[in-house]
């Protein structure tokens, strides 16, 4: 009975989900990863023109520990492969991906032995963005995508099935 | 004086063949005499520079060339038939050297058989033939003496194949690095 309030639809976890839902989407820190061209334009949409930091995406987390969205912008090879999926472990739970980009997507122009075909090979990608590159304005669509994802998102819940309290 | 007759001076024997194409000259000298040819070049002609070493793959080349002769030799069958000699050498290595006194640019070429792809590695002359050499070497499999270091530059270390040679696909092989690190 106690647990009650955490498990199913009660109010005491609706809530607390609608406040920790609040504080993740307005800062979704981005873990800029630019390999290609569209490294600049991912540089273009955090500089002031564009200013994604307007989205919460206030720093530019170098680090992988304390990034939450990890923004893949441009080619990777398949012997950057190891390096890139090693960032993406790095980062800490909970994590989206933003696939920026043809290259990043799919590969792109280059169907060749060294690129690697999309990134959704080796991690999970949350929002794909189209275009050679995409302008500004695409990052900031996808960013906002990931912001929407992050509202549906039921955090403690999850957790209460996880540790196998609640229904 | 022009480069040509320098070069041939400079070289004599060791100049097996001239190519002039759109004001670019390249000389073809033997292959097992690349660092004597060289050393010669930069002390005498004041070719101090080496822009770039790189290989060729000709296989598909000789090929057209193989089929276009043998089109026209049935087009005209009462001639006869010329004798065969062996199949040239498969692969080129092209060494692109500039003179910075003169700003002259020459390119000499080696021709490196299939059977045999072993070529003296000229670091001994110019540091800056490290990373081009081991490109070479990454690319099509040419493997240079001498060189201190060498190993794939752009492809991983554990990559099966060499990957500019023209019998291998554009798309792979479905190589793939292993994803697995230790921490």
């Amino acid at each position: 009975m106690a647990f009650q309030a955490y498990g199913g639809e009660g109010w005491l976890l609706t809530k607390l989900e609608q406040l920790i839902n609040w504080g993740r989407k307005r800062s979704p820190w981005p873990l800029p990863y630019g390999t290609a061209c569209c490294g600049i334009e991912m540089m273009a949409a955090l500089a002031s023109g564009y200013d994604l930091a307007r989205f919460g995406a206030e720093r530019p987390s170098f680090s992988p520990r304390q990034a939450d969205v990890l923004i893949q912008a441009g080619t990777i090879t398949k012997k950057m492969v190891p390096i890139f999926k090693r960032i993406y472990d790095q980062m800490a739970e909970p994590k989206w991906v933003i696939s920026m980009g043809a290259c990043a997507c799919s590969g792109g122009v280059f169907r060749t032995y060294s690129t690697l075909q999309g990134i959704d090979l080796v991690v999970p990608v949350d929002v794909y963005v189209p275009g050679c590159p995409p302008r500004p304005e695409g990052l900031i669509y996808a960013l906002i995508k990931i912001m929407e994802k992050i509202e549906k998102d039921h955090p403690l819940r999850k957790k209460a099935a996880e540790i196998g309290i609640g229904g | 004086m022009g480069l040509k007759e320098d070069v041939q001076n400079t070289l004599g024997e060791l100049a097996l063949d001239f190519l002039e194409c759109q004001g670019d000259l390249s000389v073809t000298v033997p292959k097992d005499k690349i660092v004597e040819v060289l050393t010669k070049l930069r002390d005498n002609l004041g070719f101090n520079f080496l822009s770039d070493v790189f290989g060729v793959d000709n296989s598909v080349f000789y090929e057209k060339l193989a089929k276009a002769k043998a089109k026209k030799k049935k087009g005209e069958e009462d001639k006869e038939e010329e004798p065969q000699g062996p199949p040239p050498p498969r692969f080129e290595v092209v060494y692109l050297l500039l003179s910075l006194e003169t700003n002259k640019r020459l390119a000499v070429k080696i021709q490196v058989p299939e059977d045999d792809l072993v070529v003296d590695s000229v670091t001994c002359l110019w540091k800056a033939a490290d990373w081009p050499e081991r490109e070479t070497f990454d690319m099509f499999g040419i493997r240079f003496k001498g060189h201190h270091n060498l190993k794939r530059l752009l492809m991983w270390d554990e990559f099966p194949a060499h990957p500019l040679r023209k019998d291998y696909p554009l798309e792979g092989q479905g190589e793939e690095r292993i994803l697995e690190y230790n921490d």
